[in-house]
């Protein structure tokens, strides 16, 4: 396949951006889009040019770290799949592909399509975990928890973290992200203790991390590498609403 | 050099219960006064690093990725081992131990894996507690599955994705620990050198990935958690950032390699489809649960899998190895298909690749259970080959995956420079020659939950010297190294890339250290490694700078540290005269073609020395003595 990329260039934080433009002439349908990254890299770097940087790891899926908008759309044509799972069989001969990366206030520019995601960490950081010290955990079967719960947090909890629906959303809201990180916790049992703080402290640090309202478009969902439902949303507008009532009638300390 | 692996006193099932109360604590009140630096946050590191923050000491996290979750644990499907025995199927400790021991060959140190085996029931309990979704039964209980070695169902899984759920568990408690204030985390840097003072490891030296700065940063203690370093092979299933630059750096400083030979090949993964390739697909062994390996009976049939009637499929595994059929271990998996298609019955393009056949299952539970049990493994086949697996079968072929081998430690995680501790994939560890599918999660948590803040607090109590400062001439003297080395890097005036390199290393390594090799072959490895290094230091072009962010530089500074490896890697290879677990010499094989074990000669730990630049590397012996098991012949049939 013969391909024209315009791709985002930016050497840092502090310099300006712009499109480039690279012809490629021998793209597989077979090479994952990051694949014909790499083989256009390895050209640049060949003339002594300096490679277009992009973030990626496991290739697989999993990890989260690749972040690219190809076409406008994150994480590229395919539903339902992360830029290193999107292969060059989705193009035609002849396509010329945008490439962006994931822009939002929240997550700065590094570096080409290089983005610093960090805040999503600290989100993590306000309450988006179980306070269980090493060794102080009972016998695993000792709490059953229904299939049904179970499986429906395990849904929540397939979030990669890649940021995508970020990336999607006009006002660059990260209520997908967050209410699946709350729902996973806060359906399972062993969440219970820590539901209310949970989600008033993850909700609170979303905000200030600058990160937009809910758009309530969907367009999250619709770019979800891992097909995370919006009813997550409702489900942590519902938590969010019991917890500041709680919080108002008997104050922080429930 | 003696090797003291500090193996506790008395019975194999009462050591680390003895050990735990002989070992020395560090007050509680004296603990944030200790700085501990844990490089590497996946499983082993992040539980590591949760864990000595609960603790109270001040934590130093660091990893490449743009965040401690990515770590390549992430990437882990099929499941964990614990020997939790709800299945009533007849599990205990013993079992998983001595099925471990055997997995890998007899090749693994007895009170270390019999340690991991009694740990392994608290790390189902700890993830649990953490809001790890295993999956469960309609019941509410935990369900488990089986798993290549083991005649037992003893395997938690989290969908297609348990390593991604445990390490978001121990992920997770590192952020507790971050608002905390007891752990700081540093993405996006990378750990160049290691800082030695007086003997003891005391410091590191980290690039910080996106502005290029160089800096030492001193503890009191320095954990290596930084994974395998299969990707010495290039193409593996392992993620692009995996390195062996942490080990290496520490190796260069005196610390040990140990069997760095024992490389595991996973037998489902998906074949190479072209020279573009820059990683390989796992497809998890909890697939050989359910899915039939086979190819025709005859080569050269071409027709499509469903067009070959049963008289004329061979389903290999199942004829040779009717006990464990599709589930014999991963390295008699992995030869046994190289074997059918060396013999021209390979299926697909080049004929690198054999069936793993559904239709059995499917037709006996239906395609929705096979869906709900392995859905994503199945759509993940289908991204990548665009294949749908449920209706034409799997092709797989093997595929370099996990690295046995690793730094030299001893019984509390210790290598052999005092203070610096190996946990993890990193270490050469409980898994002998091969490891058995779902015990590198419970060996990563194992070591960082319930075994490292243990023992690291031994050395600390023992060793109440000063942290040095980064001013001291060890730090500075690392710092200009490194950067030197990076300034060399960029000046060369060359013309192939540091990804040409790592692939041409890769074939050479693949070709004759891969699932067959000969004593000509390594040699001749050998000397194509040393002629690539020489050619690397001349002829590699890095652009860029180094202050900036420069991607190309870093996988330059990672291929330079395994072409030095590799050669190690060889070389070991070549010094164990005997077949092993995934090391297999054709020169030494049973007639039935299975490893031929010279247990008189080889039943030791082989852990090398750095010699020098230029100088071959020093072996050292630590012998494994077996006090509890017996070093039987493995046998699967
Ligand atoms: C595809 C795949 C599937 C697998 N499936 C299973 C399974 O089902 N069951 C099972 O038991 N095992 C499985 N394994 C094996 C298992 O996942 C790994 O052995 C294990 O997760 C390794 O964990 P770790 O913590 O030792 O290292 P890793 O998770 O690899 O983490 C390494 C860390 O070190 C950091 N690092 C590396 N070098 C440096 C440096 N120089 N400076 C700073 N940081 C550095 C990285 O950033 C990362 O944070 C699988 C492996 C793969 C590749
Ligand atoms: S590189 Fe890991 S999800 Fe794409």
């Amino acid at each position: 396949m013969k391909l024209t990329v315009r791709v985002w260039r930016q050497k840092n934080a502090r310099r300006e951006g712009r499109f480039a433009e690279y012809e490629v002439q021998d793209a597989s349908p077979d090479m994952s889009f990051l694949e014909m990254l790499d083989v256009l890299n390895e050209r640049l770097i060949r003339q002594g040019e300096e490679p277009i940087h992009f973030d990626s790891d496991c290739r697989e899926g999993i990890c989260g770290m690749c972040s690219c908008v190809i076409n406008g759309e994150a994480h590229g044509p395919e539903s339902q799949v992360t830029t290193c799972q999107t292969y060059m069989r989705s193009f035609k001969d002849g396509d010329v592909i945008t490439v962006e990366p994931f822009r939002a206030m929240a997550f700065p520019l590094i570096k080409d399509l290089v983005v610093d995601r960090s805040a999503l960490d600290r989100i993590i950081q306000a309450g988006g975990f179980i306070s269980v010290t090493t060794g102080s955990a009972p016998e695993a079967n000792s709490i059953p928890v229904s299939k049904y719960h179970s499986d429906l947090a395990m849904d929540a909890a397939a979030c990669i973290g890649c940021g995508a629906c970020v990336a999607a959303c006009k006002n660059a809201s990260a209520n997908l992200f967050v209410a699946a990180k709350v729902a996973h916790l806060n359906l399972l049992p062993q969440g219970g203790p820590e539901k209310d703080p949970r989600v008033l402290g993850m909700v609170e640090a979303m905000t200030s991390e600058g990160f937009g309202a809910c758009s309530v478009t969907g367009s999250c969902e619709a770019v979800c590498p891992k097909g995370i439902p919006t009813s997550f949303i409702s489900r942590m507008n519902h938590n969010f609403l019991t917890a500041a009532l709680k919080l108002r009638v008997h104050g922080p300390r429930g | 050099m003696k090797l003291n692996a500090n193996i506790p006193a008395g019975p194999l099932t009462q050591k680390w219960t003895t050990h735990k109360h002989e070992i020395r604590l560090v007050n509680p009140a004296n603990k944030r006064k200790y700085d501990i630096i844990v490089v590497g946050t996946g499983l082993a590191g992040a539980s590591a690093a949760a864990t000595l923050g609960e603790l109270g000491y001040n934590v130093k996290s660091f990893c490449v990725q743009d965040s401690a979750r990515r770590a390549h644990s992430v990437a882990a499907q099929g499941g964990i081992n614990a020997a939790k025995n709800y299945r009533n199927d007849g599990d205990n400790v013993y079992r998983l131990f001595y099925d471990t021991l055997k997995g890998g060959d007899f090749r693994a140190r007895e009170a270390n894996v019999y340690r991991l085996a009694e740990v392994s029931v608290n790390v189902i309990d700890q993830a649990t507690a953490q809001g790890v979704p295993f999956a469960r039964e309609y019941s509410g209980y935990l369900a488990t599955r089986s798993f290549g070695g083991a005649q037992v169902s003893r395997t938690f899984y989290a969908r297609g994705q348990t390593g991604q759920q445990l390490l978001l568990g121990a992920y997770q408690a590192l952020m507790a620990q971050v608002s905390a204030g007891t752990v700081k985390v540093f993405p996006r840097s990378e750990m160049l050198e290691l800082i030695v003072v007086n003997g003891h490891a005391k410091g590191i030296v980290v690039r910080d990935l996106i502005g290029g700065k160089i800096s030492s940063v001193m503890a009191d203690a320095v954990v290596l958690a930084t994974g395998g370093y299969s990707n010495v092979f290039h193409l593996t299933t392992s993620g692009g950032a995996s390195n062996v630059t942490a080990l290496w750096r520490a190796h260069r400083q005196g610390a040990l390699f140990a069997n760095p030979c024992f490389t595991q090949i996973h037998p489902t993964c998906i074949p190479v489809s072209g020279d573009y390739q820059s990683k390989l697909t796992l497809m998890s062994e909890s697939l050989r649960n359910d899915g039939r390996v086979w190819v025709p009976k005859n080569g050269g049939d071409k027709r499509p899998a469903d067009q070959v009637p049963d008289n004329e499929r061979d389903y290999y595994l199942e004829r040779m190895y009717p006990a464990y059929g599709n589930l014999v271990p991963r390295d008699i998996a992995s030869r046994a298909a190289k074997r059918v298609c060396d013999e021209g019955r390979g299926v697909g393009p080049g004929g690198r690749g054999v069936f793993l056949d559904f239709r059995d299952a499917i037709k006996r539970f239906g395609e929705d259970v096979v869906r709900e049990r392995y859905g994503n493994l199945f759509e993940m086949y289908h991204e990548i080959t665009n294949e749908n697996a449920y209706k034409t079968p799997m092709r797989i072929y093997p595929a370099v995956h996990y690295a046995m081998g690793g730094l030299w430690v001893d019984y509390n995680l210790m290598s052999n420079l005092p203070g610096l501790f190996v946990v993890g994939e990193a270490n050469f560890s409980d898994h002998g020659a091969n490891r058995l599918g779902a015990s590198a999660l419970m060996q990563g948590l194992s070591d960082g939950y319930f075994i490292l803040p243990y023992t690291i607090g031994n050395y600390l109590a023992q060793n109440q010297v000063k942290r040095p400062s980064t001013d001291v001439s060890e730090a500075k003297r690392a710092e200009q190294a490194v950067t030197e080395r990076l300034n060399k890097l960029l000046s060369i005036p060359g013309k192939r890339t540091p990804a040409d390199f790592h692939k041409h290393l890769g074939r050479i390594l693949w070709d004759h250290c891969g699932m067959a090799r000969t004593e000509a072959g390594l040699q001749q490895a050998k000397q194509e490694i040393a002629a690539l290094r020489e050619e690397f230091w001349r002829n590699v072009i890095v652009p860029g700078s180094h202050d900036d962010l420069n991607m190309a530089l870093e996988r330059a500074g990672r291929v330079a540290d395994f072409l030095e490896m590799g050669e190690l890697l060889c070389l070991d290879a070549l010094e164990r005269r005997e077949s092993c677990g995934c090391h297999f010499r054709t020169e030494f094989q049973t007639p039935e073609g299975e490893c031929l074990r010279n247990d008189a000669e080889y039943a030791y730990v082989a852990a090398w020395e750095f010699g020098g630049d230029g100088k071959p590397a020093v072996l050292h012996k630590e012998p494994l003595v077996y006090e509890e098991a017996h070093m039987a012949q493995r046998s699967y049939k």
